[in-house]
């Protein structure tokens, strides 16, 4: 096999070598507990401190305000599972989306099955956009929290997030936002849209696996997920992983530093790639919305052909790329995010997404649209369904 | 993931494509959990050998690969032949299938079966041990049904 290309971004990404470099002296040279007292392990606290201020200064927030966890979806099980305690004197009510990742929606289950939680998942349009008048509705005097996403991992839409923060203000609701996606991508401040929580993850900026945080604003009330040692402001016990967080720190400065100039050429190939597919295959549709989009997602599906067996035939040309299909998730039913926008199954069952990095070339988006374009049409003269279309359509 | 052999008969499957005036043609699975496989018998009606067996799958690769294994393994042999021809003995012929994935082999046998009861419910035949396909898909059903 020739070179790889690499397209699932989304799912993770190549630990950058400056993320690595600043991490390295954290593990051998700097090892001291950041709680011990003596000078060596001052080392390791300062740059935690350090690491934390690189973040709070992404999101325009307070360096206290920054909690380090295991990842993002830890993240998401503590903003959902405390504030539904710590609020539970005012209500039972959580508005949610439809399209969330499991970490959020998986989380819901439980507080409803298990606490009696009241959960509204909201539907959304068919590019996968949450109304916000239609979340304004479903407020009610019981809703304690909203929790939506700030852009989906599947079809990388982006939500009216600053619209949906004016409205929790307005009704005095806490507001959680799932910005695992969006965090070091876009650009968020956490006081412009009146964001309350945000939950994040390092791997998907070029940070390394096994480190996230939850941003808490200061005055809201979460109480301890993990307990034990007063780490975290008392909050989330557990020796620190420092090299994590150094590493998330540098990942989050470089990803905030490079923001403008990534976003610009990855948006110009992904609307290339986008172009390219949807003007050169038919029967074939854009999943998301095309504008309110992340700079690096496109997902498309394929009529007539199934996800899995795209990706084995990419796989084979050297192309990492994922797929919405039942057969990628171990279930019988597609990604929920893509019946959610409207997607009939088998139409689900034939998406693929392809997320770019700033290492991605003209070239490789246009090699893998070429692939793509043979692909297709080889597994649609396999498939029965494509078949039946055809002699439907001779009639 | 896959076995060399799934991988194998996936990149390359073999007997794909339809077969017309078939003698006998059965459509198993459904689009809704993402498989549905097609297969065409041409079937000589004095010696009941099966002279070509052809298929159209749309699915996984585990599905493609069992529908191509099964076309390879009842071709050129009698009806009574092909009925002992078992999703376990194709799994087998392609050392195994993740567990998820086992549900994609019944399938091939499912359709060899189903096209077999077409072929006989055709000639008006019985064959032994061969019961109304349970999964059959019609002809014509739209997509938007499901």
């Amino acid at each position: 096999m020739g070179k790889m290309i690499y397209l699932d971004n989304a799912a993770t990404t190549k630990t950058a070598p400056e993320v690595v470099q600043a991490m390295l002296p954290y593990f051998s040279e700097y090892y001291g507990n950041p709680s011990s007292v003596y000078d060596f392990a001052g080392k390791s606290k300062a740059a935690i401190a350090e690491a934390r201020g690189q973040i709070a200064d992404v999101l325009g927030a307070k360096k206290e305000e920054i909690y380090f966890t295991a990842g993002g979806s830890e993240a998401d099980n503590w903003a959902l599972k405390a504030a539904f305690e710590a609020y539970s004197s005012r209500g039972n009510h959580i508005i949610t989306t439809k399209i969330e990742h499991h970490a959020i929606l998986h989380t819901c289950e439980y507080l409803e099955k298990q606490r009696g939680a009241r959960i509204t998942y909201l539907d959304v349009d068919e590019n996968g956009l949450v109304r916000p008048e239609e979340l304004e509705k479903a407020i009610t005097p019981e809703t304690i929290l909203i929790s939506v996403m700030f852009a989906n991992n599947e079809i990388g839409t982006i939500e009216p997030v600053k619209e949906i923060g004016r409205i929790a203000r307005k009704h005095g609701i806490l507001f959680h936002t799932d910005a695992v996606q969006a965090f070091g991508q876009v650009p968020i401040g956490v006081d412009e849209y009146n964001i309350d929580m945000l939950s994040s993850s390092a791997h998907k900026i070029n940070g390394p696996k096994g480190i996230g945080f939850l941003y808490i604003r200061k005055g809201v009330k979460i109480r301890s997920f993990v307990h034990g040692g007063a780490q975290e402001r008392k909050r989330r016990a557990g020796t620190e992983n420092v090299p994590g967080i150094v590493g998330y720190g540098a990942a989050a400065r470089r990803a905030a530093e490079t923001m403008e100039e990534r976003a610009e050429k990855e948006t110009r190939l992904r609307d290339h790639l986008i172009a390219r597919l949807c003007g050169e295959i038919p029967y074939v549709r854009l999943n998301g919305d095309p504008a309110k989009r992340l700079p690096n997602n496109v997902n498309v599906s394929f009529q007539f052909v199934e996800g899995e067996s795209l990706l084995l035939m990419l796989d084979s040309f050297g192309v990492c790329a994922s797929s919405g299909s039942a057969c990628t998730s171990g279930s019988l039913d597609p990604s929920h995010v893509l019946l959610a926008i409207g997607l009939p199954h088998e139409t689900a069952h034939g998406s693929v997404r392809l997320t770019l990095s700033e290492e991605t070339t003209l070239e490789d988006v246009d090699f893998v649209a070429d692939r793509l374009k043979e692909i297709v049409q080889n597994l649609r003269n396999m498939s029965p369904l494509y078949e039946d279309f055809m002699k439907k359509k001779k009639k | 993931m896959y076995s060399e052999k799934v991988m194998d008969h996936f990149q390359h499957p073999r007997n794909v494509g339809e077969i017309e005036n078939a003698s006998g043609v059965g459509t198993v699975g459904n689009a809704k959990c993402g498989d549905i496989m097609r297969i065409f018998l041409d079937i000589d009606e004095e010696t009941h050998v099966i002279r070509d067996c052809k298929f159209k799958t749309f699915g996984c690769g585990a599905a493609v690969a069992t529908s191509s294994m099964a076309t390879e393994m009842v071709m050129g042999k009698t009806i009574e032949e092909a009925m002992a021809v078992t999703n376990k003995a194709v799994m087998e012929a392609l050392d195994g299938l993740p567990p998820v994935k086992v549900h994609c082999s019944l399938l091939a046998e499912e359709a060899i079966h189903a096209a077999l009861w077409d072929y006989a419910q055709k000639h008006h035949i019985v064959i032994e041990g061969l019961a109304r396909p349970k999964s059959d898909i019609h002809e014509g059903e739209e997509e938007e049904d499901y």
